[in-house]
């Protein structure tokens, strides 16, 4: 266990930010969990006493007969965002005279670094370089992910938990963003920065990082393994087993979503399913590309003479 | 008129004194009169006229002055008067879309004293980031502080969308600026982005290498991209090579990086932040906490921004 080379990595200035965040997030989500728990429980008890969901205040704080609904914003509101400036001031003031910005050698186009990494909110997409060509990773992946991002509020048509915290009205879109956000994008962040070293070379926390070391790993692409040799036939393979992907995976996806959501599938236009069938699947054929080459060394699954996948 | 028909010469003179004299009397009752008033009157500045043309309303502490604190200032007035008692709960807000802002005037203002020290040339960038180290007074916190409220608005970014998203609140009436805020999350990166190259050290340019380095593989547009070369791209006409300013990162790489970072980005994100917080407002202000909804209310006709919220 080389702690010296762990203490590096965690405590390289711009790493920290990760550092700092994991604990943040873990907390977050606690508060968020503590929250959506208890309004999960108030909805169980609404939902099996009718006469009190008439005249409940719907909420799991306190309210009593005669309190004001509403608060001045002067100063009720005003005095936390003071609080707040004030308190992110002397946060940013101690980490800053603390901690210093990196200042590496003046830019040297002849003399690479190794590792030549990207600040870490980036890392993610850096990561996902080892799986997929860069213009898939760079381009493609990027631009689904802000695309993706931005349709949420329209394939989303479940009404149930605007402007409260909840787990069981929204199991699935709770539940895939945070595949989407915690384990895969701050996850690949995470592999990104504490387990990628030299040579984008996989180095578990507290290996030393051996900028020599060579790995002789054979990189297979899948048609190989079916003794697929021709170019044609390999582009009719991998066409066959990416196409496939997206109409076997779309069929369970839809079966999954008649037998359990039923009542969000009813809702849903053929235009706003077809959107979430081929989004969920990208999402998750991200993990599974990440699975065949980490455990079986494939490389390309789809290979043409014009781009690779 | 009728003192010049009066007899001239010393009579004259003599009127003179006589006036000067007067005056003096009157002087010795006027100022006193006038200096106590002006006391009198400093003693409540809340009167004066300096203090009513700033602040249109009065001081005391009434329910319509406190709205009006609010309503009547410029920065202020992105506020409602009023808000329902729980959304000042910590707990519901996490405050992180308000961190995120006062995150990005604090970038604004250290970033805009960095422009003083800063060339944004190939000769003088790193030694101006060095003189600003070692020789500037406060240089090293100045530029401390920038990068630090960077990486502090990243995560304030992420944290503000995650909340959002777990209460929902991006559900009608708010799609559209849930939309307005995924190009913030956008801008905020590439703010991030561009000014990693600028102290032109080794880390910003093989981050910004690696970086522009997928652009060569867009599809289409880039000259390793799928169907590139078809369309007769080159590392010389692609998208990278707009991007960069050149087929490498260098000097113009430097200043259309320095441009971006310190006008163009900061001024589109600006607009968008305006519209954001506008629609913040128009869409019924803040999501919630929203008394909860049962299941069998869930398909009933719910429509306008106050649907969400009462």
């Amino acid at each position: 266990m080389d702690w010296r080379q762990l203490w590096e990595i965690c405590s390289a200035p711009d790493n920290v930010p990760i550092v700092g965040l994991i604990p943040l997030l873990g907390f977050y989500i606690y508060l968020a969990w503590k929250q959506a728990h208890a309004n999960d429980l108030l909805i169980a008890q609404l939902e099996g006493d009718p006469a009190l969901a008439k005249t409940h205040h719907r909420k799991t704080w306190p309210f009593k007969p005669g309190w004001q609904k509403e608060v001045h914003v002067w100063p009720f509101l005003l005095r936390i965002e003071f609080l707040a400036a004030i308190i992110v001031t002397i946060i940013l003031m101690v980490w800053s005279i603390t901690l210093n910005a990196p200042l590496e050698e003046p830019a040297n186009p002849n003399l690479t670094m190794n590792p030549a990494k990207a600040p870490w909110y980036f890392l993610g997409l850096q990561e996902m370089l080892v799986y997929f060509d860069p213009w898939i990773a760079g381009v493609v992946m990027p631009t689904m992910i802000i695309v993706g991002l931005m349709v949420i509020p329209y394939i989303d048509t479940n009404p149930l938990g605007s402007g409260y915290y909840t787990w069981k009205q929204r199991k699935f879109s709770i539940g895939t963003f945070l595949f989407g956000f915690i384990i895969l994008w701050i996850a690949m962040i995470i592999i990104g920065t504490f387990i990628r070293g030299p040579g984008w070379q996989w180095f578990w926390p507290g290996q030393t990082w051996d900028h020599n070391r060579l790995i002789y790993e054979v990189n297979r692409d899948l048609p190989d393994i079916f003794g697929i040799t021709s170019n044609i036939a390999k582009v009719i393979f991998g066409a066959i087993v990416v196409g496939g992907y997206y109409l076997l995976g779309g069929f369970l996806v839809y079966s999954l979503f008649r037998r359990y959501m039923g009542k969000d599938f009813k809702r849903m236009s053929l235009l706003q399913f077809s959107i979430t069938q081929f989004l969920l699947l990208s999402m998750v054929a991200l993990p599974l590309k990440m699975g065949l080459r980490l455990l079986w060394h494939i490389k390309y699954v789809w290979i043409t003479p014009w781009f690779n996948v | 008129m009728a003192d010049e028909n009066k007899p001239n010469g010393k009579n004259g003179k003599v009127g003179l004194v006589d006036r000067v004299k007067e005056d003096i009397q009157a002087m010795k009752v006027d100022i006193p009169t006038k200096a106590k008033e002006q006391i009198e009157g400093l003693k409540d500045p809340t009167k004066t006229q300096v203090y009513t043309s700033i602040f249109r309303h009065k001081h005391d502490d009434t329910p319509r002055n406190r709205a009006l604190g609010v309503l009547s200032n410029v920065f202020l007035h992105l506020h409602p008067a009023k808000i329902n008692r729980d959304a000042v709960r910590y707990s519901y807000t996490w405050g992180m879309g308000g961190i995120t802002f006062f995150l990005f005037i604090i970038l604004t203002y250290t970033g805009v004293l960095l422009m003083f020290y800063y060339h944004p040339s190939k000769v003088q960038a790193f030694r101006d980031v060095l003189y600003l180290e070692h020789d500037v007074p406060f240089g090293k916190i100045l530029r401390n502080m920038h990068r630090w409220a960077a990486h502090l608005m990243v995560i304030g970014v992420w944290l503000h969308m995650f909340r959002v998203f777990l209460t929902g609140s991006y559900k009608k009436p708010r799609e559209f600026n849930w939309n307005i805020g995924v190009l913030l999350l956008v801008f905020t990166l590439l703010l991030s982005f561009t000014g990693y190259l600028l102290p032109d050290d080794q880390l910003g340019f093989w981050a910004v290498t690696v970086g522009t380095n997928m652009a060569r593989a867009t599809p289409l547009l880039g000259h390793e991209g799928p169907f590139g070369s078809m369309l007769g791209m080159t590392p010389y006409n692609d998208v990278r090579f707009g991007l960069l300013g050149g087929s490498i990162v260098d000097a113009n790489a430097l200043l259309r990086s320095y441009i971006w970072h310190c006008i163009g980005i900061p001024i589109v994100a600006s607009i968008l932040m305006i519209v954001h917080f506008w629609r913040v407002r128009k869409d019924g202000g803040i999501s919630g906490p929203a008394p909860v909804m049962l299941e069998a209310e869930a398909d009933k006709p719910r429509r306008g921004p106050k649907a969400a919220g009462e």
